[in-house]
């Protein structure tokens, strides 16, 4: 390694040879900067999660553009909207289909703990609004009271979500209605949700009687192949009079649906926050190793001074310093995280995973930690006067 | 005048702290140091002798008179030049100053990566060298935790003169070593003064040396009170 460094700096690796001097000391440093980077990973990751959990619904269907009221900030949130807007909105030309999309919570009570379920109502005739995977197994639910539950459900077990099939349904009774699952499909649990459950929209208005079929909490249209879906909700927006209305793409909805979760909403803010908490702890153990390095040896640094050595040389070594630890910091760092993250997915059922575009956003955000902290600690150098060796 | 005179001190005076403490060290110093001679600075402690060296050294700035090193005034000297002409100094420290993480070779090897990347091979044969001239060519790969006092000493002096410095300042150079080795030392700088033409400034209270001095200079509550030049061998 050293001799690496030296053909690679051209000089002696001084740095290296610092830090390494005392292994218990390097030790310590390298497992400081390992731990700022799994308090770093592991609230990415679980931001990650959050993102992933928040887009997962939309993908179980299939919509162009999409109409809600104004305070719905996200799939599951906000007021009903009134199902003459569907009609008007099909008036439009380049709008070829619309239908009314339901949702509320239900609870299947049962032991030790129920699941909260998040559950979608359509009209399941309109095969084209559902996802591959559900339009194929939709078939079903235009029994009575049916419904496709979501087989990674949080408190579920996989071989009862995998028994659920046509030929082997279960049922369970939710707000005096008992209601038959005839098949799963793949969703995973979000951070307010257990799961998923799909009915149609008549199953859907029997489990939440006070639910209108005339007031849907979305409206969702597509448009005709090669319609600009921008360009047919801004038209939309004209015509629709009632202008509280929140018209968008369906993409633009699942985007501000996320970022909404990850600015406003406490979870996302607080794992914000884990984030920047995370880098200024490795900040602040960088520059204490740094600063305590440069101060150890401010003698030798003030020996190199009167020999002639220029001040880009010590900035040179205190910043060899600070990427070495930020390298040989991250590889453990990214090693206990990525087991940490298996465990807490095995754990909560949420979608946690390392994946290579965290390693590479963590590992650029740990060299630059740690060259703010190795810049920090060169003011430090300013103490070494080679006049006071004599 | 530089070619024969690379210290030239004219009218130095310095004075350190501020206001009401401050307190006048150097007093119209004035001193010419030839090329190729080994000088002596002398006197008791607080005499300013040390306060001497480190301004001829340009490791003080010069606030009142002019000193002129290898033909530049340091009086006014920026730090770029400062640490150019540090570049053709060798300083031999009290403390030895070693580098506690690296060997007694690397020690050495840093008085010539300071000027720059040059021949790996050719720096590491002239380290080698250096430390096989102070008797120490069986203790390279030693850290100095691992190396007696004087070994460490022997170590800065080589480094101090492996880059064949222009003028060579030493305080208290021989302190730590026995008078074999610290005569050795002198002997090596007399040598090298002859051979390269290096000029030695060096601080003692080691009277052993003195016989080697081609000048001594006495120094009392920042004047020069003597200046004895010594008849050549």
């Amino acid at each position: 390694m050293s001799g690496l460094l030296q053909w690679l700096f051209g000089r002696l690796p001084i740095g290296w040879l610092q830090l390494t001097h005392s292994r218990p000391r390097f030790a310590a440093a390298l497992a400081g900067v390992a731990f700022a980077n799994v308090l770093v990973f592991v609230q990415i990751g679980i931001m990650n999660s959050m993102a992933t959990a928040t887009l997962k619904p939309y993908g179980f269907f299939q919509s162009d553009i999409m109409i809600s009221a104004s305070d719905a900030n996200s799939l599951s949130e906000g007021g009903n909207v009134a199902r003459q807007w569907l009609f008007q909105a099909l008036a439009d030309p380049e709008v070829i289909s619309g239908t009314g999309l339901f949702i509320a919570t239900v609870n299947w009570a049962r032991a030790p703990s129920s699941l909260a379920l998040t559950t979608y109502g359509i009209d399941p005739t309109l095969r084209q609004f559902l996802s591959p995977e559900l339009a194929r197994k939709s078939a079903s639910l235009q029994l009575p009271n049916s419904g496709i539950l979501d087989m990674f459900s949080r408190g579920l077990p996989r071989d009862e979500a995998a028994a659920i099939r046509p030929q082997t349904p279960t049922s369970f009774e939710a707000a005096g209605t008992t209601l038959t699952l005839y098949d799963t499909f793949q969703g995973g649990g979000g951070f307010g949700v257990d799961g998923y459950l799909l009915v149609s929209d008549q199953t859907f208005l029997t489990l939440f009687p006070k639910r209108s079929s005339a007031a849907p909490n979305h409206i969702i249209l597509q448009v005709a192949r090669g319609a600009d879906a921008d360009a047919v909700a801004a038209r939309l927006r004209e015509a629709i009079t009632d202008k509280s209305l929140r018209i968008r793409s369906f993409a633009q909805a699942a985007a501000e649906d996320q970022s909404y979760q990850q600015t406003q909403r406490p979870t996302g803010i607080i794992f914000g926050f884990g984030v920047i908490i995370g880098l200024l702890v490795g900040v602040v153990i960088v520059y204490q190793v740094l600063s305590t390095d440069v101060a150890d040896h401010l003698s030798e640094y003030a020996t190199f001074k009167a020999m002639g050595y220029p001040q880009s040389f010590f900035l040179g070594i205190v910043l060899e310093e600070a990427l070495i630890l930020a390298v040989l910091g991250f590889v453990p760092g990214f090693l206990v995280a990525s087991g940490l993250l298996v465990g807490m997915k095995a754990a909560t059922g949420l979608p946690l995973a390392m994946t290579a575009g965290m390693a590479v956003i963590v590992f650029i955000g740990t060299l630059v930690a740690c060259s703010v902290s190795g810049a920090i600690a060169t003011r430090r150098l300013a103490l070494a006067d080679p006049a006071d060796l004599f | 005048m530089s070619e024969d005179t690379p210290i030239a001190v004219t009218g130095l005076n310095h004075w350190f702290g501020t206001g009401e403490a401050r307190k006048q060290a150097i007093f119209d110093v004035n001193l010419q140091v030839k090329r190729g001679s080994l000088t002596t600075l002398m006197g008791p402690s607080g005499s300013g002798k040390t306060t001497l060296l480190t301004l001829m050294g340009c490791l003080r700035d010069v606030q009142d008179g002019s000193v002129i090193l290898l033909g530049h005034e340091l009086n006014g000297a920026d730090r770029t030049l400062n640490e150019a002409l540090r570049r053709r100094l060798g300083f031999i420290f009290q403390a030895h100053n070693l580098h506690d993480s690296l060997t007694a070779l690397q020690n050495v090897l840093m008085g010539l990566q300071v000027h720059g990347p040059t021949d790996r091979q050719a720096q590491y044969g002239a380290a080698r060298h250096a430390l096989s001239l102070v008797g120490l060519a069986d203790r390279m790969d030693y850290l100095p935790a691992n190396l007696s006092g004087g070994q460490k000493q022997r170590v800065a002096v080589a480094r101090a003169l492996v880059g064949n410095p222009d003028v060579v300042l030493a305080d208290e150079p021989t302190a730590a070593l026995d008078r074999e080795s610290g005569m050795g030392v002198v002997r090596m700088l007399k040598k090298l003064g002859a051979a390269r033409g290096t000029t030695t400034v060096m601080v003692t209270h080691d009277n052993r040396i003195l016989e080697l001095a081609d000048r001594i200079v006495t120094l009392e509550d920042g004047r020069i009170v003597r200046d004895h030049a010594q008849p050549p061998d």
